[in-house]
Parts: structure tokens; C-alpha cells; sequence
């Protein structure tokens, strides 16, 4: 038993690395092609034909694109993604800076998501073809089609401009140093550490708008496969056998029924992964989040191409990784599952 | 019998609401999506009717001035017509997502059939590909793509075609695996059919029905990538009236209270999703009855 638990494991992190070569593949083809090159925009594009050509040479852009292409695998095989081309640093630095404001971003937007997603969801199946149920269905289509961004921007005016009551940018104020707690990276977490409750409270605040922008919108698919599984099991003969031994409805619906129709919904949360890390650079440009998301864009712009592939490879693996922690959660809870 | 205008309309009706009983709630949602996608479809295709002044002109009244009677959206920093952008930035939108949706569908659905259909390593590789792109965030893939590709109406419209095919391509894949085996495909082999008048006509025809759906949903998706990418900076330029271009130009005055800037092109963005939304969840109920029973 333990040993097949095992090897389901090993296999989905072996699947895992063709995903990360095609897609780290894809990026590089198509950064190359792009018209435009780092080393215009790095030097302006008044730069005599020698300097360019040696600036080229430096990076090693006027080599091959085969050549270029083996050479990165390499350096990735051995977790170097290289060193930007327009600043003096490691691609590795620049992500594991950003990356902590990224997961406490999405870490708390997910807690959200489950929480209005779930409940909302096993209340509108357990109120089914009443208007509440038809409420929150609409919820969840509405909620799915408002752009995360534009959220945000109005739950910035609404809170931050006309009440103001909740800080609409950055991760802690202006009279914290973060330097007095940074450890992880992970504000919430360093803070309680150092035991500096002060910025704690400081932190969570800026953290309320950003992360229930991307909870909320990401809450509507919840409501829609929360309600659907819990219908189905809501049906079954042991909810009926449950009713009939004169256990309270509430708690057949909400322990139940609800335990059940929950592992259903953790498979999908791996896929939904994809669209947190999307909305993620959405809200961070809307609310200034110093995370990957913002990375990104910059180095866009600059046509940076290590940090750029670097970010798709740690966005691939972060994806990758949450896709199997979830699988392996799921085969752990339900032992019919297995290769 | 003699015909009238009014008997004519009650039957319309009738036979509206009909449909209505039949089908519940299902019908109602995709009518008024399909009436949400109708009046936004008519703004695009003749704005002139409905815009008091060019979305260009930067005369049309006092700079940043609120919802009025004349401006009714109000007025933007460059003295414009909010509503006049509105309306003309509809037909942007509604043309990058629309075409988007349709070349990944055609691209999708093209290599979905050929791959499930041949098999083999073609087929392998194929799909590792499409389920790599799947599971990465595809806004994330869009804004590579469009910065690669750099401004303009076609070139958004790719970067957001490309991130779709995959959908298309897994969905066909594995219809065109079950339909493959079905017995009349095996007759047709049988009397000597080429393989591509299978797949052409035996198999096509049996998969196409479910991309209805699919497709409808895909435009709702593509309208929001549109918008990102074009909120974000990425993918037009400025010379083009766009819904994402307005929101983004919107925020820099939003710390002044101007709500109006970042409101109505942001409620539209999201109305026009709603309506393809709508639409698709209507059909997908009504196309499959045994969801009804929910």
C-alpha cells in the first residue's frame, strides 16, 4: 500500500519534466524571434555598431541559436538560470525575492476562494431551485466574468479612496522596515516569528484588498463544482439512509455530504492553480505587489530573456508542484486512485 | 386567417415564453445573453447611431466633468467622451476575441482530429505538447506572445488564439478517439472510404456539435484576455479606442475619485463576457438534458 503510494508519486514528478522542457523550449524560441533586442534597449539605440557587437558577444547572443539553446539547458540542469542581461544580478535572486510576495499573495486569495467557493456552493445545493440558489448561481456567473484587474480597481476606490479605510498599494506601509523582520519573505509569517505585532497588523491589512480581489473572482468556479458534486452526493442512498436515522439535516449537508463532495473539488484545484497565477500578475500591477507578476511585465518590457524564461520555468514548476501536491493529497484520501 | 402585427408579436412571445416552461431557467439565461451580445454587437457595428461625438475628439466638453446630461459617462483627462469610446471600442474587442476564438478553434480542432485520429507518435507528442500549454497560466503565455509580436489588432488577436488551441485540440482528441471506433465509421472503411473522407465526413460532423459550446465560452475568456493584455500595455496601439486602454488610462485618476473613468469600460468588459457566458451555459443546459435534472 505504502509502496504504490510511492510510486504514484515518483511518476507524477517524472511527468512533470517534460512539461517544464517544452514550455522553458517554447519560451526561448519565441523570445528569439521577437524583433527587438536586449542589448538596443540596454544601450539605447544610438550605440555604435563595436559596442553592440561586443555587448552580443559579452552575453553570448551572437552565437547560435542551437548553441544558445544547449547551452541554457545545461546551465537550468543545473538550477542556474543564468544572470539578467540588463542588470548586474542572478535570475535566481530576482525570483526568490519576488517569488515569497507571490505566494502569500495567492496563498491567502486561495484560503478565500475555498471558503466563499465551498460554502456558498453546498448551501445554493442544499437550497436547490429556491432563489437563493438561484442567487448564488448567478454569483458565480457574474463573479466569473468581471476582469480580476478592474476588481480591484474598484474595490480600491471603494475602500481606499471613498471610505478610506484599507491601504490600496504596497505590502506594508511607509513606517515599517521590513528589514526589521524579513526573514522568509513571507510578511505575515516573518512578523509573527519576530513577534513585531505592530507590522503584523500592518501587513495583513495590506494584504486584505489584494488577496479577497483574487479570492472573490476565482470563488465562482468553486460555487459551480461545490454545487454540482454536492447534488450528486446529495442524492445518494447513504444521505437518505442518514436523513432516515434522524441525523440533523445540517449536519448531514455540512459534514456529511460536504466531506464528500470536497475531493471532487481538490482535484480541480490544482487545475485552477493556472488561473490563480494569472490573476496573481493581474492584481500585483493593480495593487503594486512586489511580486512575480510585476517581475515579469518589467523585464518584458526590457526584453530581459533569462528572467524572463526564469520566470516561466518558476511559474511551470510552482503549477507543476501544486498539481502534485494536490494528486497526492487526493490518492492519500482516496485509495482508489492510482496509476 | 388575416395577419397582424400584434397577433404575430403575441405568438412570438408565446412561443418565447414556451421554450421558457420547457426548459426553465436554462432558457432564460441564454436569451438574455444572447440579448446582452445583440445590443453590444449593434454598438459595434454602427456606432455612428448611438455616439454623440468622435471617440477621437478632444473637444467635447470640459476635462474630467462627471456623468452629465450631455456626457453621460462623463468626460476623460484629454476632454473626451467617455461613452462615444464605449461605444466605438466595442467594435475592438469584439473583434480580436471573435477571430481569436476562431482561429484557435480552427487550428485546435484541425490538429485534434488529425491527431486522434492517426494515433501514433505524431499523436504522443502532439498531445504532450497541448497538455504542457493546458496547464500553464495562459494570460502568462499571452503576454510573452504579445510582447513578442508587438502592437497591433492582428497580432493581439494571435497572442490570444494561441493559448486557446489546446482546449480545442483535447477536447476534439478525445472525441475523435471514441467516435473513431464507432461501427459506422468501421462501414465506411469497409466500402473503401479515403481517410480523409472519414475524418471529413464521418467523424467532423460528430464532433463539431460540442465545440458550440465551447466556442461560446472561449470568446467570454478570450474578451477578458483581450482586455488584460491591452490594460497591461501590451498588444494596441494608442492610436486604437479600447475598452482595456481606457481602464488603464482610467486608473491613473482613480487616486483623484474620477470613478467614472475606471467604471463603465470595466462594467462593459464584464457585461460583454456575462453575455457569451450566459449563452454558453444556457446551450450547454439546453444542448444536454441530463444536466437539467439540476
Amino acid at each position: 500500500m505504502k509502496k504504490s503510494l510511492a510510486r504514484y508519486i515518483i511518476i507524477r514528478v517524472l511527468l512533470t519534466i517534460p512539461m517544464v522542457f517544452i514550455l522553458l523550449s517554447i519560451v526561448f524560441v519565441v523570445l528569439r524571434v521577437m524583433p527587438g533586442d536586449p542589448v538596443s534597449s540596454m544601450l539605447g539605440g544610438h550605440a555604435p555598431e563595436k559596442v553592440i557587437e561586443q555587448k552580443k558577444e559579452e552575453l553570448g547572443l551572437n552565437r547560435s541559436l542551437p548553441v544558445q539553446y544547449v547551452q541554457y539547458l545545461w546551465h537550468v540542469c543545473h538550477l542556474d538560470l543564468g544572470e539578467s542581461m540588463v542588470f548586474k544580478e542572478k535570475v535566481t535572486k530576482a525570483i526568490s525575492d519576488k517569488l515569497p510576495a507571490t505566494i502569500e499573495l495567492t496563498f491567502f486569495a486561495m484560503i478565500i476562494t475555498l471558503f466563499m467557493g465551498v460554502f456558498l456552493g453546498a448551501y445554493a445545493a442544499d437550497k436547490r431551485r429556491t432563489t437563493q440558489d438561484y442567487g448564488i448561481r448567478l454569483y458565480g456567473i457574474v463573479v466569473y466574468c468581471i476582469p480580476v484587474y478592474w476588481m480591484g480597481l474598484m474595490l480600491q476606490l471603494i475602500f481606499g479612496i471613498w471610505l478610506n479605510v484599507l491601504p490600496v498599494a504596497g505590502r506594508v506601509g511607509a513606517r515599517i522596515f521590513t528589514s526589521d523582520f524579513e526573514k522568509t519573505g513571507l510578511y505575515v509569517l516573518d512578523t509573527i516569528m519576530a513577534g513585531d505585532f505592530a507590522s503584523l497588523g500592518d501587513v495583513l491589512l495590506h494584504l486584505v484588498l489584494p488577496a479577497f480581489t483574487l479570492g472573490i473572482v476565482l470563488s465562482g468556479i468553486f460555487v459551480r463544482l461545490t454545487r454540482a458534486n454536492m447534488l450528486d452526493v446529495l442524492k445518494s442512498d447513504y444521505i437518505l439512509a442518514a436523513e432516515a436515522r434522524g441525523i440533523p439535516h445540517r449536519k448531514i449537508v455540512y459534514k456529511h455530504a460536504l466531506k464528500n463532495a470536497f475531493i471532487p473539488v481538490l482535484t480541480m484545484m490544482g487545475l485552477q492553480f493556472a488561473l490563480l497565477m494569472a490573476g496573481a500578475v493581474l492584481t500585483e500591477t493593480t495593487f503594486s505587489w512586489p511580486g512575480m507578476g510585476r517581475l515579469l511585465l518589467e523585464r518584458i518590457y526590457l526584453r530581459d530573456y533569462p528572467t524572463i524564461q526564469g520566470i516561466i520555468i518558476v511559474v511551470a514548476l510552482v503549477v507543476a508542484l501544486a498539481s502534485l501536491v494536490v494528486d497526492v493529497v487526493y490518492a492519500m484520501v482516496d485509495p482508489r486512485v492510482r496509476y | 386567417m388575416k395577419y397582424s402585427p400584434a397577433a404575430g408579436m403575441a405568438r412570438l412571445i408565446s412561443g418565447f415564453t414556451g421554450l421558457g416552461r420547457k426548459y426553465g431557467l436554462e432558457w432564460w439565461i441564454l436569451v438574455i445573453g444572447a440579448l446582452i451580445i445583440l445590443a453590444i454587437v449593434y454598438m459595434a457595428a454602427f456606432p455612428g447611431t448611438i455616439a454623440p461625438f468622435s471617440p477621437y475628439n478632444q473637444d467635447t466638453g470640459p476635462q474630467l466633468a462627471p456623468p452629465s446630461a450631455v456626457h453621460f459617462m462623463g468626460t476623460d483627462n484629454l476632454q473626451r467622451d467617455v461613452w462615444s469610446r464605449i461605444v466605438f471600442g466595442s467594435q475592438t474587442i469584439l473583434r480580436v476575441a471573435v477571430l481569436a476564438a476562431l482561429v484557435s478553434s480552427i487550428v485546435g480542432i484541425t490538429l485534434g482530429l488529425i491527431s486522434g485520429f492517426s494515433g501514433g507518435w505524431f499523436d504522443k507528442v502532439l498531445s504532450l505538447i497541448m497538455d504542457s500549454l493546458y496547464s500553464f497560466p495562459g494570460l502568462i503565455l499571452a503576454i510573452a506572445f504579445a510582447a513578442m509580436l508587438g502592437p497591433g489588432v492582428i497580432n493581439i488577436m494571435l497572442a490570444v488564439a494561441v493559448i486557446y488551441i489546446p482546449t480545442y485540440f483535447r477536447l476534439v482528441r478525445g472525441q475523435t478517439l471514441s467516435i473513431k471506433e464507432d461501427l459506422f465509421v468501421e462501414a465506411a472503411k469497409a466500402i473503401g472510404a479515403s481517410r480523409f473522407t472519414i475524418l471529413w465526413q464521418y467523424i467532423f460532423p460528430n464532433v463539431i456539435a460540442t465545440t458550440a459550446v465551447v466556442f461560446t465560452l472561449n470568446v467570454a475568456d478570450a474578451i477578458m484576455t483581450e482586455a488584460a493584455l491591452t490594460y497591461l500595455g501590451l498588444g494596441l496601439p494608442p492610436s486604437i479606442v479600447d475598452w482595456g486602454m481606457d481602464l488603464a488610462m482610467g486608473k491613473k485618476f482613480l487616486p483623484s475619485g474620477h470613478w467614472w473613468l475606471i467604471t463603465f469600460p470595466g462594467v462593459m468588459i464584464s457585461l460583454l463576457a456575462l453575455g457569451f457566458t450566459m449563452l454558453g451555459e444556457g446551450l450547454a443546459e439546453i444542448l444536454n438534458p441530463r444536466l437539467l435534472e439540476r
